[in-house]
């Protein structure tokens, strides 16, 4: 295989395993942030307001790991950099 | 497929180049700017109001109401930078919906620099608040071993409210792309409802998390 088919295969093999396996922690995290704060509502409706916010909050946190996994495999598919350079040296 | 709107230039003159950001940048900020001038021009203290001015008094008020539970402190300080920043976010996020328009936020040089403007803005109500001593020493708070990770911190949060507001909006963007090739007509019209609420709860995160951080640097009295 030459470089750029090498490239192209092996960002695409990381793209979806960079999605699939940084998916994976952000979800439990999440779900565990969500059932801790549905039982606290449960326990005390009243403070239901500050803790929809202290959620809310939280959740943007976790996600946030999955967000950067998700930037990651977007520029490894659709601008990378390593692509960009073998094309760039192949043309010239 | 563009994954930010920088790259598409709409017009150029030799060095000089208006790219989609730029444009929809001053869009959102021409809407905002004329809706309010128009909407505050018949101000009343009647009890019947116009409708428009309804709607900037829930809008106001909510905001204030939710700065003095984040920060438990008067809201009238911290309402113009984090107000606006929500307002920014909500409107370009909202106006996605448009047809020809793409989001300022789905661009990650607007969303840095609304990030860099976090992170000057910390110090500055800091130092006001508390003066340059006192503002210093939260660096040192535990221990002054500290000092290294509390700067870190303070750089990496910045990051992470750059690229959380990017990667949100830009996600909705490219899926919605994505999937116009793979499925055309119905799903794509629920992904853009689901980027609608998103967009909304990202404005609301990144001005909360931009509370917190003033907050936090502004707080005299112990506790945090």
């Amino acid at each position: 295989m030459d470089n750029l088919g090498l490239i192209g295969a092996i960002s695409i093999v990381t793209a979806g395993l960079t999605i699939a396996i940084g998916s994976i922690a952000p979800a439990l995290g999440e779900a565990r942030a969500a059932a801790q704060a549905l039982a606290s509502i449960a326990q005390q409706p009243d403070e239901a307001n500050t803790l929809t916010r202290t959620l809310f909050v939280s959740l943007a946190m976790i996600e946030s790991t999955a967000i950067y996994c998700f930037v990651v495999a977007m520029i490894l598919i659709f601008a990378n950099p390593f692509w960009n350079r073998v094309l760039a040296a192949a043309g010239s | 497929m563009r994954i930010s709107p920088d790259q598409l230039v709409l017009w150029a003159w030799g060095p000089v180049q208006l790219n989609a950001t730029i444009v929809c940048t001053w869009t959102v900020m021409l809407v905002l700017v004329l809706g309010s001038h128009l909407a505050t021009r018949r101000l009343s203290t009647a009890t019947r109001l116009t409708r428009w001015q309804n709607l900037l008094e829930v809008l106001v008020s909510g905001m204030r109401e939710q700065i003095r539970e984040v920060s438990q402190q008067d809201p009238g300080k911290y309402l113009p930078f984090v107000g606006t920043l929500f307002l920014f976010i909500a409107a370009s996020n909202v106006l996605a919906v448009v047809p020809g328009f793409t989001a300022p936020t789905a661009s990650l040089s607007t969303t840095t620099a609304l990030a860099l403007c976090v992170l000057v803005a910390v110090p500055l109500y800091g130092i006001v608040e508390r003066g340059l001593g006192g503002y210093l020493a939260v660096y040192v708070k535990p221990t002054v071993f500290m000092l290294p990770f509390n700067i870190l911190g303070e750089l990496s949060r910045t990051l992470a409210l750059a690229v959380r507001l990017y990667g949100n909006v830009m996600s909705g963007t490219v899926i919605a792309g994505i999937l116009l090739s793979l499925v055309p007509f119905f799903f794509p019209v629920v992904l853009q409802l689901l980027g609608l609420l998103t967009g909304l709860i990202q404005a609301y995160i990144f001005a909360v998390l931009a509370m917190v951080y003033i907050a936090s640097a502004t707080r005299t009295h112990g506790g945090h």
